[in-house]
């Protein structure tokens, strides 16, 4: 058979890829991501005593704090991905995904579990004075906590984790079906995406079950910061630069520039991440030594993570004009400055002597937005940007909206990264110089308006995008189909 | 090898986080296996049973109604349910249990904090804390007495006036002297928290009669 022919033959992707569900996960991702911002504001007004609704047990900042990042992660992030991954992994592979009925299945299956999750920690604190959960809890020595428990991002109630577990399975098997059944060479991303179905599924297992069922104490401590720091690194991470690898390219219409570097790249991050957890418990009992490995293996992938943006950076070498045009490339890589930012400032903030000051403190706080919102957030719209218009068949609205969406968002979280980073420093040495405790929270409060801020411009750029996006929909569907965006995305 | 499937699935999926997970979470859990977990039975000792009977003595209609008897039985499931109660408000998103060795914590919140505090099941998961807004509570059982850590989960403004803690009036049935079984479950946790240790602090005097009382 010729190579002409071969061509022929092959299915378009048009065929392999249902539009229809990319949609839907993206308008599930944005719905997730306005619950959260509301949860993130209402936690920013309670610090500040502008909460408004202090007597209400449903909407009590403290659990709307963990429905902030829960929705984030579990609800935004991840449906975001996996529209991504329905468009993308098709395309790459020129095989279908498994079942489009298992798509479906896994479509409303993760809704179930990211709206039971937040009814659980929502409603959930409020039964748990009922006789027969005492009952339960004593008799199996479990913590049976119908709301939260008492891990960070693996909040996620007791009674939903087989349930997301058994959906992460799914979502393997669905995915890894078009990968394994391809034949050729696997290009980068799809390194990245194989490897992330591998350790999602595993770093769910190990942190929603270890720390609540077998281990407690300090054991738990460490298999806490493992879980804490996989769900980033080996999960959003891998997911999101498997993004890059793929869209980068497209848009800039040349190759990724050095394929030896995307080898190191993701070795490095194979290696070195999964060995870092511990470094979220610096000064704990856990042993010194695992501490310390934990230090080195941080600052080990630092170095990784700068030949990833030195080969992304290489990529755009001659053409980074067209990010001035081109809104889903100035996204992804505005993502990619903040990314090299935070692992910049990880790789300090990972040693002792930061520790010693920062641990607590709002540091990490601007540290976390940077990361979910600076980065990965970003690279999200950025393919949204980039995917609406040709899965709506119209141009967007307003290219003016779209700007606005991109400045808001990217001076919002800068300017909250720099105030909480800020802050961070001033609550480090308000502890440390031992003024009353009240002194760090006196301190904080000009840092903390400027955050509620900060927040709001991000939220309304978050609106100036829905907004678009809702009179794109409305807008009548253009003549011909839009393969390339002459307007956002020049040739 | 770098390139294959197999490759990445076995040795970059599952290989290295097998390694990762080997070295960092068995070698501690190895090391500490001398220690078990406690139950809640285990923990409860004089300090908090004390604690406990003062709070039937402090709110009796109260206690009365949503617990009984300030027995032993009924201070480990006043115990479990606090830390329920602890967990489920996200109130150890703002507080830590960890009293660290640098920072000048040890002389703002009592000794630093070593692995046998920890093995018990009320640490599963363990509390450590991500961040701070208020102050490390590892050690703030017997600081204070109870009626304060009621009128302060009712209003924290009262008691401290700048306080960006939320309100939790719904541990209450409508007023501060009347907390409701969670209520009365979280104060019982907070009091013992630091119990174990020989540090515990009286916010009143106490006699050797009353703890054996």
């Amino acid at each position: 058979m010729s190579a002409a022919t071969e061509a022929a033959t092959q299915p378009l992707p048009e065929n392999l890829v249902n539009e229809k569900l990319v949609r839907w996960w993206f308008l599930a991702a944005l719905t997730y991501l306005a619950i959260s911002m509301l949860g993130g504001i209402l936690m920013a007004l309670q610090l500040i005593h502008w909460n408004p609704f202090t007597k209400i047990e449903l909407l009590s900042a403290g659990r709307w704090r963990m429905i902030h990042t829960n929705a984030v992660a579990y609800g935004f992030i991840a449906s975001a991905f996996l529209g991504m991954l329905e468009w993308t992994v098709p395309r790459l592979t020129m095989q279908r995904v498994l079942s489009d009925k298992l798509s479906y299945f896994i479509f409303f299956a993760w809704q179930v579990v990211v709206c039971s999750t937040a009814a659980g920690i929502i409603i959930g604190p409020s039964l748990q004075d009922q006789e027969w959960v005492a009952n339960l809890s004593a008799s199996l020595h479990l913590p049976m906590n119908l709301g939260a428990q008492g891990l960070e991002w693996g909040e996620t109630p007791f009674w939903i984790d087989p349930l997301a577990l058994a959906g992460l399975a799914l979502v393997g098997a669905n995915y890894m079906t078009p990968i394994a059944r391809a034949k050729g060479p696997m290009y980068v991303t799809l390194w990245y995406f194989m490897a992330a179905f591998v350790w999602t599924f595993l770093t769910y297992a190990m942190g929603n079950f270890l720390p609540e069922y077998s281990l407690q104490g300090t054991s738990a401590g460490a298999v806490s910061g493992l879980f804490i720091h996989d769900l980033v690194g080996l999960f959003v991470t891998p997911l999101g630069w498997g993004m890059m690898y793929y869209i980068v390219p497209i848009l800039l219409k040349k190759p990724i520039w050095s394929h030896g570097l995307s080898l190191v790249g993701f070795w490095g991050l194979a290696f070195f991440y999964p060995l870092q957890g511990i470094h979220h418990f610096l000064y704990t009992p856990i042993p010194m030594f695992l501490q310390y490995g934990a230090i080195i293996s941080t600052i080990a992938v630092e170095f990784v993570v700068a030949t990833v943006v030195i080969n992304f950076v290489g990529t755009i070498w001659g053409d980074g004009r067209k990010i001035v045009k081109d809104i889903p490339l100035r996204w992804f890589y505005t993502g990619m400055i903040f990314y090299f930012i935070t692992c910049f400032q990880c790789a300090l903030q990972v040693t002792l002597t930061f520790q010693k000051l920062i641990h607590f403190t709002d540091w990490v706080v601007g540290h976390a937005h940077l990361v979910m919102f600076g980065v990965f957030s970003m690279w999200i719209f950025g393919m949204m940007t980039y995917l609406f218009p040709r899965l709506l068949g119209r141009q967007w609205a307003s290219r003016r909206l779209c700007e606005w969406h991109y400045w808001l968002s990217a001076f919002g979280v800068f300017i909250m990264f720099l105030d909480l980073t800020l802050a961070g420093v001033f609550q480090g040495y308000y502890w440390s110089s031992l003024q009353p405790w009240d002194a760090s929270v006196y301190g904080s409060q000009p840092f903390w308006i400027t955050r509620l801020f900060a927040g709001l411009m991000i939220f309304s750029g978050y609106c100036c995008f829905i907004t678009n996006l809702y009179y794109t929909w409305r807008s009548p569907v253009a003549e011909t189909a839009p393969a390339t965006n002459p307007e956002l995305s020049p040739a | 090898m770098f390139e294959s499937k197999a490759g990445i699935f076995f040795i970059a999926g599952v290989g290295f986080f097998a390694f990762a997970f080997l070295s960092n979470a068995a070698v501690p859990v190895a090391m500490y296996r001398d220690q078990p977990e406690k139950t809640v039975e285990e923990l409860v000792n004089p300090r908090i049973l004390y604690q406990f009977k003062e709070l039937s003595r402090r709110f009796p209609e109260a206690f009365e109604d949503h617990v009984g008897e300030a027995s032993e039985e009924n201070c480990v499931k006043a115990l479990r349910l606090g830390r329920q109660v602890y967990v489920g408000e996200g109130c150890w998103h703002c507080h830590s249990q960890f009293v660290r060795p640098v920072s000048n914590d040890s002389r703002r919140f009592g000794a630093v904090s070593e692995t046998w505090e920890y093995q018990n099941e009320l640490q599963r998961p363990v509390m450590f804390g991500t961040r701070r807004v208020g102050p490390d509570l590892t050690r703030e059982g017997g600081r204070r007495g109870s009626d304060w850590h009621a009128v302060h989960f009712f209003r924290p403004k009262i008691v401290s006036t700048d306080s960006p803690m939320p309100e939790y009036p719904w541990l209450f049935d409508g007023a501060p002297d009347k907390p409701n079984k969670r209520g009365i479950a979280l104060i019982t946790y907070i009091q013992w928290l630091g119990s174990w240790h020989d540090t515990y602090p009286y916010y009143e005097e106490l006699t050797e009669m009353q703890l054996n009382e």
